[in-house]
C-alpha cells in the first residue's frame, strides 16, 4: 500500500512537462546558483499516478463520514469549486483596477452583507485568512479600541478553560495577558469567577457559543452585561456558528467582534489543513478599526475601502485581500441556500447531534452533559470503559477508522477525560448516524471481549499506528537523496 | 432542501426518538429574548443553474486583460494536471491530518513539499506552509526574535526594497509584541549597504533581505548577510521560488547563508485569483526548527517498521502549548501546498529553469521596447530577474488608465509606496506574454508617449 516518494521516480532527463527550451538569462554569473535543486524528474503520467494514489490514502468528506467535533465537516458542494475556478476569476490580478473587477467586487460586497446579516453585526471584513487570523484581527481591534480612548491599561484577555488553543495563543500574539476562568459542572461559565477577574485591566473576553462542550451558554446576556459594565469587550469565536445560524445572532447576544470560519459554517473545503477563511464582523464601535481592505459601494460602483478611508484600521493582514477563492466558494454556497436554506442549517445540524447523542446514551455510553441539549456537537466520555478494559478514547478513534469512519475529535476539550467530541453536521443522513452508533457499540463490545484487538487497530489503513515519539526525537522532515549529506 | 438529506419520515422518526414535538424545541436553551424569527435580508435560494449563470456573468464582466503587473502575484502557466488532481475530493474535502493513519496521502504530499522547498531555498527544514508570503515574513520575524538568544533584540532591520505589503503585514502582526522594524534605505534600486556603516548588527535580532527585491533588482545579498552575521544578527531571506530555479538560494548567501527563508509560493502553480488562496513558505536551519511556527510533517515508522508520515514537533503549537505556543496559527494552506507540490513535480528543476529564463527574457524585451519611447527610462541599472522599474516623464496613473481601457494591465504604480522614485512603474512580463503581447503594450504606450514627444 505504501507509495514511493516522488523523488524515488528519479530518472535523469525525464520531464513531466514540456516547457520549451531555455532562454539565455541576462543575469550576472555570480548571482546564479551552481547546484540544481532536488526536484522530481518524472513523466506526467508518473506524477498523475503518484498523486492520485496518495489521494486514495486519505479519508475525506467525499469518501467517509467525518464527525470531527468543532470542525464542521459538512459536504463541500462541487458547484462551489467549479464556479470559483471560472477562468476570469482565477486570472484576475489582485492589483487589477476596479474597472476590471466590478463582478468580483460586487460578489465580495454581497458576501460581506450576507455575513453581516447572518451574525447581526454592523460591518464585515473578509481579509483574515483563517480562524486564528480572524481571532488576531478581533483582539487587535479590541486593543486598538481601548488605546484610542486612552484606556491603555487594558491588556488582559479572559478565556474559558474549555476554549480552543488558538484563543490564548492569539491573546499572547497580540501582547495581552491571558486570564483563564473555569467552567461549572453543568457546562456553563463560572460567572462568579468571571466577576472576580473583571477589572480595570480587562480588555475583553473570548467566548465560543455554543461552547466547545457543545452547550449553549445560557447566561450570555448576563455575561455581556457585566463584561461591558467593567469596560471590557466581548469576542465571539465563530467556530460553532453552525449551531445557531438563523436561530440567534451574536450581535444580539452583545458581542462586539466575531470571526466566522467560512471553511466550517459556510462549507468551503478544508483541503487537508487549509485554506480557511476567518472573516470578521464588528459592532458599530469597532467599525473604524476593521482590517483593510474590504469592499464598499459608492454611487453604484464597488471600490476598496483602505487606510485612506479608515485611518484607525488595525491595518493589513495579507498581501492582498485574504483567500479570495475561498470567499467565492462561500458566496456560492450562501446564495444556493438562500434565507430558508440558511435557517435550516442549524435545524438539521442540531437535530443530527441530538439524535446521535440520544442513540449513544441509550446504547449505554456516558454523555458528558446528559441534562443538557446538545448543540451541533456533544461529548461522550469513555472513562469507565478505559478503566475497566484499558481501551482508551485513542483506541476507539483508531478502531473507527477500520469501520470506515473518521474519528471524532479526541481528548478535547481537556476538561472531560477520555472524551470524544462528536459533530455530525446537517449533511449526514439518519442512516449514516445509525451506522456510526452501531460501529461504536461493536467496538465497545470488542473492548470487553478482546481488548487487544481494539488496541491493535487500525489494521486496514495504509500504515499501522505510527511511532510519534521517534518522529519527534529523530526528526526526519526532508528527504535526502541516497549518498547525499 | 439544498444539502440536507432528511426526508419527512426521517425527521418524524428522529424527533420521536428524542421525545420532542418539533425541531424548534431543540433550541430551548437559547434565552427567549435572543431567538430571532429568521434571517431577514437574505434573498431566496438560487438553483445550481441560476447561480452558475450569475457567476459566469460576473466573471465575464471582469474580462481578461493582458497582464504586465507582478508586484507579488505572477501570471504563470499552470499545467492542467495540477488542479485536476489537487481538487480530487480526497484532497479537497479532507481535514488537517490529525488521524495520521487515515491521512497518509496529505501527510506524504506535505513531506514532499517540505523537501522541495528546503532544496529550492538551500536550507534544512520547512514547515507545511503558512497563509501567504506576507504572513510568512511576519512569522519569520517573530521566529528570529525567539531564535536569536545572543542579541536578545526586538528589532529587525528590513530593507526598504522588501515588499511594502510584507512590511505592512509584519508591522501589524508584530506591534502587539513590541517588535520594531527598522528600515534600511534604497540606493540605485538595491539596499543601501553604505548605510550599514551607521548601524551595528548587534542591535538587531535579524536582518531581512528580499532577492530579487520588490523592485525586481538583484540585491546585495552577500554583503548584507555577512554584515548581519558579523554582529550576531540572523538573516531572513525572502525569495520568489521561481527565481530560485536560477539564482543563488538564501542558504548560499554570503559566507554562511541565510538562517531563515520565506516567501510567497503563488508562482508555483497557483492562479492569481484576486490575491488568494496562495501559500507562504517558511524554511530554516535545522538547529532552530523548534522555533518554527505551523504544522510540520515528519517521516517515522509504524509498529511493523513500515515507513509512514505524521504531524510532528507539535509541542510548539497552540493546541498543545496554548498561550505559550510559537504562534496562534492552526490552519495552513494545505490544498494550495498540494497543488504547488504537483506543479513542482511536473516542472522539475529543468521546467522551472525554462520558465524562469523566459520570464527574464520577456521582461528584458518589454523594457527594451518601452525605453525606446521618449519619456520612458529605466529607473536604475541594477540587474533584474523578471521585474523592472521604469520612470515616466508624467504621472503613472494616467498612463495606466489609458492602457487599462485598452485591455492592458500595464504594471504597478510605485508612486504611493516609493515617492522618492518619482513617476515610477514596476513592470513584469512572465513566460505567458508573447512577442505580440509585448508589441501591443509598446504600441499603445507609443501612442501615449509619442503624442507628447
Amino acid at each position: 500500500m505504501t507509495e514511493a516518494l516522488i523523488f524515488e521516480y528519479r530518472s535523469e532527463g525525464r520531464k513531466g512537462f514540456v516547457a520549451g527550451p531555455d532562454a539565455v538569462p541576462k543575469l550576472p554569473a555570480e548571482a546564479l546558483r551552481a547546484d540544481e535543486p532536488t526536484l522530481p524528474t518524472a513523466s506526467e503520467l508518473e506524477v498523475v499516478r503518484h498523486f492520485t494514489r496518495l489521494s486514495q490514502q486519505n479519508f475525506s468528506i467525499d469518501t467517509q463520514f467525518y464527525p470531527l467535533g468543532s470542525c464542521t465537516m459538512k459536504y463541500n458542494p462541487r458547484v462551489c469549486n467549479q464556479l470559483a475556478m471560472l477562468p476570469q476569476f482565477l486570472g484576475r490580478h489582485p492589483l487589477g483596477p476596479v474597472e476590471h473587477g466590478q463582478g468580483y467586487l460586487q460578489t465580495m460586497f454581497e458576501l460581506q452583507e450576507m455575513l453581516r446579516i447572518a451574525t447581526g453585526m454592523a460591518a464585515v471584513s473578509l481579509t483574515p485568512m483563517a480562524g486564528a487570523q480572524g481571532e488576531f484581527a478581533g483582539v487587535a481591534m479590541i486593543k486598538a479600541y481601548h488605546e484610542s480612548r486612552g484606556d491603555d491599561a487594558r491588556n488582559q484577555i479572559i478565556v474559558p478553560d474549555a476554549a480552543h488553543g488558538t484563543n490564548p495563543a492569539t491573546a499572547t500574539m497580540c501582547g495581552c495577558e491571558v486570564v483563564e476562568i473555569s467552567t461549572r459542572p453543568d457546562g456553563d461559565l463560572d460567572i462568579n469567577r468571571l466577576r472576580e477577574v473583571l477589572g480595570p485591566n480587562t480588555a475583553g473576553i473570548m467566548l465560543t457559543n455554543p461552547s466547545t462542550l457543545g452547550l449553549f451558554e445560557r447566561q450570555i446576556e448576563e455575561i455581556a452585561a457585566i463584561v461591558h459594565a467593567a469596560g471590557g469587550l466581548l469576542y465571539y469565536d465563530g467556530a460553532n456558528l453552525n449551531a445557531i445560524l438563523g436561530k440567534t445572532l451574536p450581535g444580539d447576544m452583545g458581542f462586539d467582534v466575531i470571526h466566522m470560519n467560512l471553511h466550517k459554517t459556510f462549507s468551503t473545503p478544508h483541503g487537508g489543513g487549509g485554506p480557511g477563511s476567518g472573516a470578521v464582523g464588528v459592532a458599530e464601535r469597532l467599525k473604524p478599526f476593521l482590517p483593510v481592505p474590504f469592499v464598499q459601494r459608492l454611487d453604484g460602483r464597488y471600490t476598496w475601502a483602505t487606510e485612506e478611508h479608515y485611518p484607525q484600521s488595525i491595518g493589513r493582514l495579507s498581501a492582498f485581500m485574504g483567500n479570495s477563492g475561498v470567499l467565492l466558494r462561500a458566496y456560492v454556497y450562501m446564495r444556493m441556500l438562500g434565507r430558508a436554506g440558511m435557517e435550516r442549517v442549524a435545524d438539521f445540524a442540531v437535530l443530527n447531534a441530538n439524535y446521535l447523542m440520544v442513540c449513544l446514551r441509550e446504547a449505554g455510553f456516558d454523555v458528558a452533559f446528559p441534562e443538557r441539549r446538545a448543540s451541533h456537537e456533544f461529548i461522550i466520555s469513555l472513562k469507565s470503559i478505559a478503566r475497566e478494559t484499558d481501551v482508551t478514547a485513542m483506541d476507539f478513534a483508531k478502531a473507527l477508522l477500520d469501520y470506515g469512519f473518521h474519528a471524532p475529535t479526541t481528548y478535547f476539550p481537556l476538561l472531560v477525560p477520555e472524551c470524544l467530541l462528536i459533530e455530525p453536521t446537517e449533511s449526514e443522513s439518519r442512516h449514516a448516524l445509525d451506522a456510526f452508533v452501531a460501529a461504536l457499540v461493536d467496538i465497545r463490545d470488542t473492548a470487553y471481549s478482546n481488548p487487544d484487538k481494539v488496541k491493535e487497530a487500525p489494521v486496514t489503513m495504509p500504515v499501522r499506528r505510527l511511532d510519534d515519539v521517534r518522529a519527534a526525537k529523530q526528526p526526519d522532515l526532508v528527504w535526502q537523496a541516497p549518498g547525499a549529506g | 432542501m439544498p444539502f440536507v438529506p432528511h426526508t419527512e419520515s426521517d425527521i418524524s422518526a428522529m424527533l420521536a426518538r428524542l421525545g420532542v414535538a418539533d425541531i424548534a424545541d431543540l433550541f430551548d436553551e437559547i434565552p427567549a429574548g435572543l431567538r430571532i424569527k429568521g434571517l431577514e435580508g437574505i434573498g431566496p435560494a438560487l438553483s445550481e443553474a441560476d447561480i452558475s449563470r450569475l457567476m459566469q456573468t460576473r466573471a465575464r464582466q471582469d474580462g481578461e486583460p493582458l497582464c504586465f503587473t507582478g508586484a507579488g502575484a505572477y501570471d504563470h502557466y499552470v499545467p492542467a494536471a495540477v488542479w485536476d488532481i489537487a481538487t480530487r475530493g480526497e484532497f479537497y474535502s479532507a481535514y488537517t491530518p490529525y488521524q495520521a493513519e487515515a491521512s497518509q496521502g496529505t501527510l506524504q504530499v506535505i513531506y514532499e513539499f517540505q523537501t522541495m522547498l528546503a532544496s529550492l531555498t538551500g536550507l534544512d527544514v520547512s514547515n507545511a506552509s503558512l497563509y501567504d508570503g506576507a504572513t510568512a515574513f511576519a512569522e519569520a520575524c517573530l521566529m528570529a526574535v525567539r531564535a536569536n538568544r545572543r542579541n536578545r533584540s526586538r528589532k529587525i532591520l528590513v530593507s526598504r526594497t522588501l515588499s511594502p505589503a510584507c512590511r505592512e503585514v509584519a508591522r501589524v502582526m508584530l506591534k502587539g509584541q513590541q517588535i520594531e522594524l527598522v528600515e534600511l534605505a534604497i540606493r540605485d534600486g538595491v539596499s543601501d549597504s553604505d548605510a550599514l556603516n551607521n548601524l551595528s548588527a548587534a542591535d538587531f535580532a535579524a536582518v531581512a533581505i528580499q532577492n530579487p527585491n520588490f523592485l525586481g533588482s538583484l540585491d546585495a545579498v552577500d554583503v548584507l548577510t555577512d554584515w548581519a552575521h558579523s554582529g550576531g544578527a540572523l538573516v531572513i531571506g525572502v525569495a520568489n521560488p521561481m527565481a530560485l530555479a536560477l539564482l543563488k538560494p538564501p542558504g548560499q548567501w554570503g559566507a554562511a547563508g541565510a538562517d531563515i527563508a520565506c516567501g510567497e509560493g503563488q508562482p508555483m502553480g497557483i492562479p492569481m485569483s484576486s490575491g488568494g488562496p496562495y501559500f507562504g513558505y517558511l524554511v530554516c536551519r535545522q538547529d532552530i526548527v523548534r522555533q518554527m511556527p505551523g504544522r510540520i510533517v515528519g517521516r517515522t515508522v509504524d509498529l511493523e517498521g513500515k515507513p509512514g508520515f505524521t504531524l510532528t514537533l507539535q509541542a510548539r503549537e497552540q493546541h498543545i502549548r496554548r498561550s505559550r505556543a510559537t504562534s496562534n496559527i492552526c490552519t495552513n494552506q494545505g490544498l494550495v501546498a498540494t497543488a504547488a507540490t504537483i506543479y513542482m513535480s511536473l516542472m522539475g528543476a529543468s521546467g522551472l529553469r525554462s520558465v524562469a529564463t523566459k520570464c527574464n527574457a520577456n521582461t528584458n524585451a518589454l523594457v527594451d521596447a518601452l525605453t525606446a519611447l521618449p519619456g520612458v527610462t529605466r529607473a536604475f541599472a541594477a540587474p533584474f530577474f523578471h521585474e523592472a522599474v521604469l520612470t515616466f516623464d508624467r504621472p503613472v496613473a494616467g498612463v495606466l488608465d489609458t492602457l487599462s481601457s485598452n485591455g492592458i494591465l500595464g504594471g504597478y504604480d510605485l508612486s504611493a509606496d516609493y515617492p522618492e522614485l518619482g513617476n515610477a512603474l514596476l513592470v513584469c512580463a512572465t513566460e505567458m506574454r508573447s512577442a505580440t503581447d509585448i508589441s501591443a503594450y509598446a504600441g499603445i504606450a507609443s501612442e501615449i508617449f509619442g503624442a507628447a514627444a
